[in-house]
């Protein structure tokens, strides 16, 4: 690996790139688009409301009656108790493939008259970490202001907290993490899977094979280049949905990794694609056939909680779900531990590609 | 002289197809050598695995002292490659072409100098998208020179250029000739190899079937001197049998070979005398492009290598 060269190159890629105006509308102005667009739309559909099933083992009494009408009026969740089930909950949930539940023990409004101790139990999915956050953000809210109300004896206050302490996501607040995601996909997928099937058509592949120019070095500058478009479209996301939409987005650490990582799946997704293919024609069909699904199903536009099950678990094999859900952890939720789980994903499924791109894409001819 | 290219009992198989079939030759250092052939003959596939992005199937070759193939990264640096039907990236302009090129070999950038060297100044700034056919082969071309190359490999440089600009690459290859570099042609204009060329290889179905000088090419598979009288074609047959020279009738004129320095006068002086009228008479002598036509079994130029050749030959 030789600096000067990839740098030699990733100037001369990166002129290519911003003199296509296809290529730049594309990564940046298209997202920025489909932004104002659903924001627009879907500006006044309200917060994301997570279904959580409930089992309340402590016989309807008034006082858990109460915290899950609580509950339900923060908009977070939409509880829907459920008859105790033979088994446990966990069970029920998993058959049923939600994500979130909670017990209401037996004894509940006896523990708040004598104020003792008493633990409802919140199941949520790891896999499904966004609505987890908004689970937990609103049980807690509410245990909160049930314990201040015993204390203090006022319910206002614990209504004020419980906006504080679990903000409720609205729908924009998805979109700007789906949209990362989806320029994560876009950019280097599409410029890929064209690259190596078109310069594989013009020979340009040789002409480089025919420089001191490695393949390895080619491939660094020009996933450097997807990088640093990822971030640039990143940062000017968040900076139009936070200025025009007031959403709840900000740069954080976390999105950094995926911003890389992402291209660097996609690149030799793109790689691989363009690369299998004999003609550019082949290829741009390939393309979309992983493009479209991916990016409609992933959570690009509408959390994937919101999708029938069965759309839930062909979501869950996809790539990009790994991206916007780690994004979302990062950007929304400041879950570092799922954003964690998501990245080792991204990570590790970025690497096999990548080897597997490395393996199939060759620009000597044999 | 030491060999700049060696190849001995070359070989390239395409599943059953011998593209080429055991060839051999060698490239001195500092002469033009031009590679004919017509379309699919093997051409192609020969310079690809001379340059070190195509594997032989057997045979021993060695570039500059190298196996192109194993040793194709350190020999990159040392040759100059236009390839057929050049192309480059769209959105460059030519300078930026030379200085991509540059960093990529590590030298410094002589955008001017080499634009100026094939007549490109004026589109130093124009996109390669932009550029008309020929004037994206001179930029192919200042490319194969940005490393100061020894020894380049010209694949059909001039194809499709207008006569001016033909003429403009003849004249960079005659000054790397000058310059002691050698140079490998390949070409489907066989007056620009005998102008060129130091030494030429003709190549048909995979096999060499002429190499050497262009005049000694011509002289040993030319056919002799003729000498061609546009006359009535009664007169052949008598000429036949007074002469004993082999006469043959075309197009209306009657040709004669000649095989002695003296019997062109001996026809004139017998046609002069035998009461025929004639119209005009000319000497003639097989040009290389005759002599290609008549070792490759084409008749017509259409069969020629005016098309780009196919990947697989």
């Amino acid at each position: 690996m030789n600096g000067s060269r990839i740098r030699s190159y990733f100037v001369a890629f990166a002129k290519g790139y911003i003199r296509n105006p296809v290529g730049l509308f594309f990564t940046l102005i298209f997202p920025i688009i489909l932004i104002l667009i659903f924001g627009a739309v879907f500006a006044n559909s309200g917060s994301v409301t997570v279904p959580l099933y409930v089992e309340n083992l402590d016989h309807n009494s008034p006082a858990s009656v109460a915290f899950l009408a609580a509950l339900n009026s923060t908009g977070a969740v939409r509880v829907d108790v459920i008859s105790p089930t033979a088994g446990n909950l966990s069970t029920y949930l998993a058959k049923n493939s939600e994500t979130a539940g909670l017990v209401i023990p037996d004894g509940f409004q006896a523990a708040l008259v004598n104020r003792t101790h008493v633990n409802v139990v919140v199941f949520t999915n790891p896999s499904a970490a966004s609505e987890a956050g908004i689970v937990i953000g609103a049980v807690t809210g509410v245990e909160n202001a049930f314990n201040l109300e015993e204390a203090k004896g006022s319910v206002i206050v614990s209504s004020s907290y419980l906006n504080v302490g679990s903000r409720i996501y609205t729908y924009i607040d998805y979109l700007i993490p789906g949209l990362i995601g989806f320029s994560i996909l876009t950019s280097p997928m599409f410029s890929m899977v064209n690259i190596s099937s078109t310069w594989k058509r013009d020979k340009l592949f040789r002409q480089l094979s025919l420089t001191p120019l490695t393949r390895a070095e080619w491939l660094t500058a020009a996933m450097l280049w997807y990088v640093l478009l990822a971030i640039v479209a990143a940062l000017v996301m968040i900076f139009v949905g936070r200025s025009v939409f007031g959403a709840h987005v900000s740069v954080v650490a976390w999105m950094f990794p995926f911003l890389v990582a992402g291209p660097v799946l996609f690149v030799s997704v793109g790689l691989i694609a363009g690369s299998v293919s004999k003609t550019p024609e082949t290829a741009a069909v390939i393309g979309n056939v992983i493009l479209f699904p991916m990016m409609f199903l992933s959570g690009t536009f509408f959390p994937v909680s919101s999708f029938p099950a069965y759309l839930q678990t062909v979501a869950h094999i996809l790539p990009l779900y790994y991206v916007i859900e780690g994004l979302n952890n990062g950007i929304l939720f400041a879950n570092g531990a799922g954003a964690l789980q998501d990245l080792i994903v991204v990570v590790v499924v970025a690497t096999v590609l990548f080897l597997v791109a490395i393996s199939v894409f060759s620009w000597r001819e044999n | 002289m030491t060999a700049a290219v060696e190849v001995e009992k070359l070989v390239k198989t395409y599943g059953s197809v011998r593209a080429v079939d055991g060839i051999d030759f060698t490239i001195e250092t500092g002469e033009v050598f031009a590679f004919l052939g017509p379309n699919g003959a093997g051409k192609t596939t020969t310079v690809e695995i001379l340059e070190g992005i195509r594997p032989s199937t057997s045979g021993q070759v060695r570039v500059m002292g190298r196996d192109p193939w194993k040793e194709g990264r350190e020999l990159q640096r040392k040759i100059g490659v236009i390839p057929q039907d050049f192309h480059f990236f769209p959105k460059l302009n030519s300078r930026e072409a030379i200085d991509l090129y540059a960093g990529l070999f590590g030298v410094p950038s002589r955008a001017k100098e080499l634009l100026d060297r094939v007549e490109l100044s004026d589109k130093a700034d124009a996109l390669f998208e932009n550029l008309s056919g020929g004037q994206k082969q001179k930029l192919g071309l200042a490319l194969a020179l940005v490393n100061d190359p020894q020894l380049c490999f010209l694949d059909e440089p001039t194809t499709g250029l207008d006569p001016r600009a033909r003429r403009a690459i003849w004249a960079v290859i005659r000054g790397l000739k000058a310059e002691g570099r050698t140079v490998f042609l390949t070409t489907h204009y066989l007056e620009e190899a005998q102008l060129l060329a130091d030494r030429i290889a003709i190549i048909n179905l995979g096999h060499i079937i002429a190499a050497g000088a262009p005049s000694e090419i011509i002289n040993r598979y030319g056919r002799p001197e003729r000498l061609r009288i546009v006359a009535d074609p009664a007169l052949a047959e008598p000429l036949r049998r007074q002469l004993g020279l082999p006469v043959d009738v075309q197009n209306g004129a009657i040709s004669v070979e000649l095989h002695a320095k003296g019997d062109a006068l001996k026809v004139l002086s017998w046609v002069e005398s035998s009461g025929y009228s004639y119209s005009s008479f000319s000497t003639a002598q097989d040009t290389l492009e005759d002599v290609f036509i008549r070792l490759v079994g084409v008749s017509d130029h259409s069969a020629l290598d005016l098309a780009p050749e196919g990947d697989s030959a």
